[in-house]
């Protein structure tokens, strides 16, 4: 969020904690190069010193340098953490960044960004703090008599040079900081799969979720209340033998309606999600759709372990919509589906001896309702399963979907 | 004619319940879950269980379970079950064995109420009621009959199965080796079209196209 403040645009945070930023960059910067370089080099230096000048009655002294050398990496690799750790703070602090946390095999990365952070550091607090102090250091020396008053002109310059410098260091911090404290882009890519494939998964099932719980709530509810409704204006019509002509049509009326409304609400519900799939799985389910077809359909199934609910829902609609699908528009006699689980896929072939020619046709004529064959292709895709039509003109068409079972 | 209703839903056991004494039915319990239902079952032995497929608590199928203990423990006691849906393979299950003395039909049918108490009375006294949908989809299953591809010894041998005979009670009953009975039994499944599908249901099914609709 921008706001306007002493004639600089600032984001989320204000020239005062940029310039924190950069000025405690010079002792952290020299704490982490110490820690990371300083000390291993320093220590190298002694020992190679000691081995070549040192007389031999100080041999002590030459042994401790060269054991605290061959140490040297025992005390750099625990403070590289910790070091990233402290950076990290400074960063949100300071400047509000983010440095996302890299995988630990960017060790290397971290200890690059360490030794450069002492050049940062320095380079960064020296010229924000010389803008700073030029500007009051002119302002005294005026005050004082000692220079010109028209170099005074200058203060407004350097201190409103101030926050920019500042600015400008945090900038470069923070990509150094990004690029070598943070996950590399790849990482960050894979992370970013991650994230995805887990929300997508968690879409599907909500999806899925869903319907089971719209279709229980149908069988619950509005199916119960309806039958008992057709059954109470049943035994009206049953009992009510000698009502007048209009109120007996009426319920006559009131009674065909109910069943029908009946009727149609059950075609609705099984549509949604057939509970017989969560009872017997598959071939179970399959079979009453089967049987549904306005067409002969020879059905295999051969899935002696079954899969997630989720994978059999959607092979279930896969089939359904694609039975649908034949019987609209295929002008088949007569249609086959095998659905086989090998190791941890579920395959399912749909063939029928229809005319062909079908396409997965992402355009669909207004109105329709997005299912179609691009819909199959899609629920497919949705858990990563994978979907081919090969429908040459004159037929036969066949579908062929591959899904993962664990889904 | 005394029956026991096992329905899970309050409006519908009491709407159940009415319907059935008006018709002169004489309800001597309605329980709300299949383990009550075989309690009561157990208590009473009822002339006939009205029995909802979905009950706690899982709301699945305990009813078609419940129904196929019943039919299994108490074979004097007709079962007729009721379900929004019907599902060709509850109605395989269900006709399993005995095809006499059950019944499995939509819910929908007890608006029509003269029709639905003549279906308990024909289950109750060891007839067979199925709902016209599942009728509808055990025809277009098998609707090309393939019985007729059958040999007068394989449809024997059919018979046998449909009595609920073990291969073993085969051989004893024809008198002819076990491995001739086999060879009856895969013969008969390949040419009713059921070829192997690694469950166990080809000889229910070959039953079932046996008993017909």
């Amino acid at each position: 969020m921008a706001r306007r403040r002493d004639g600089v645009y600032l984001d989320d945070v204000t020239s005062t904690k940029r310039t924190v930023h950069a000025l405690t960059g010079l002792p952290v910067g020299v704490l982490s190069f110490a820690l990371t370089a300083g000390l291993p080099i320093g220590l190298g230096y002694c020992a190679v010193w000691s081995l070549i000048y040192a007389s031999p009655d100080a041999w002590a002294l030459t042994a401790t340098f060269v054991v605290l050398t061959v140490l040297a990496p025992v005390l750099v690799v625990p403070a590289v953490p910790r070091l990233t750790a402290l950076q990290r703070r400074r960063f949100r602090a300071f400047l509000g960044v983010e440095i996302l946390p890299a995988p630990p095999r960017g060790r290397w990365r971290q200890l690059a960004y360490h030794v450069l952070a002492l050049f940062i550091g320095t380079i960064g607090a020296t010229a924000t703090a010389a803008c700073w102090l030029a500007g009051v250091g002119l302002g005294a020396a005026i005050v004082l008599g000692k220079i010109n008053p028209a170099l005074g002109l200058l203060i407004p310059a350097t201190l409103l040079a101030a926050p920019w410098v500042a600015r400008a260091v945090a900038q470069v911090d923070t990509a150094a900081a990004r690029s070598l404290l943070g996950p590399s882009r790849s990482e960050q890519l894979s992370v970013r799969i991650d994230v995805l494939s887990r929300t997508r998964a968690d879409i599907v099932a909500a999806t899925d979720a869903e319907r089971r719980r719209i279709e229980r709530d149908l069988h619950d509810g509005a199916q119960q209340r309806l039958v008992s409704l057709a059954m109470n204006l049943g035994m009206a019509r049953a009992n009510l033998t000698d009502t007048p002509e209009p109120a007996r049509q009426a319920i006559e009326a009131a009674h065909e309606e109910a069943t029908q409304a009946l009727a149609e609400l059950r075609e609705f519900v099984r549509g949604l999600h057939p509970a017989v799939l969560n009872d017997r799985g598959l071939d179970a389910a399959l079979s009453g759709i089967v049987a549904r077809a306005p067409l002969p359909v020879r059905l295999n199934v051969a899935v002696p372990a079954r899969c997630s609910p989720v994978i059999e829902a959607i092979a279930y609609f896969i089939v359904a919509e694609a039975l649908t699908n034949i019987a609209k528009h295929a002008r088949a006699d007569r249609a086959e589906i095998t659905v086989e689980r090998v190791a941890d896929r579920l395959h399912v072939v749909i063939t029928d001896d229809g005319r062909g020619g079908a396409t997965l046709g992402t355009h669909r004529p207004p109105g329709s309702d997005g299912t179609g064959l691009h819909g199959l292709a899609q629920r497919a895709a949705s858990v990563d399963g994978t979907f081919a039509l090969h429908s040459p003109a004159g037929g036969p068409t066949r579908i062929t979907v591959e899904l993962p079972c664990a889904s | 004619m005394r029956i026991v209703i096992a329905e899970d839903s309050v409006l519908l056991r009491a709407g159940l319940t009415r319907l059935l004494a008006d018709g002169g039915f004489d309800v001597v319990e309605a329980v709300a879950d299949a383990e009550q239902l075989l309690r009561a079952v157990d208590a009473h032995r009822p002339d006939l269980a009205l029995i909802d497929v979905r009950m706690p608590p899982t709301h699945t199928d305990e009813g078609i379970r419940a129904a196929l203990v019943i039919r299994h423990q108490f074979p004097s006691v007709a079962v007729l079950v009721l379900s929004q849906f019907v599902e060709e393979r509850y109605a395989t299950d269900l006709l399993f064995g005995r095809a006499s003395g059950v019944g499995y039909l939509l819910k929908d049918r007890v608006a029509h109420v003269s029709d639905f108490l003549d279906a308990l009375r024909r289950v109750a006294v060891g007839g067979t009621v199925l709902d016209p949908e599942v009728v509808a989809q055990l025809m277009v299953r098998h609707r090309h009959d393939p019985l007729d591809r059958l040999t007068p010894r394989e449809l024997e041998v059919l018979r046998l199965m449909a009595e609920g005979r073990s291969n073993n009670g085969i051989v004893d009953a024809l008198k002819v080796s076990y491995s001739a009975v086999e060879k009856y039994v895969s013969s008969i499944l390949t040419k009713l079209d059921l070829p192997p599908t690694g469950t166990d249901h080809r000889r229910v099914l070959a039953v079932l196209k046996f008993l017909g609709p």
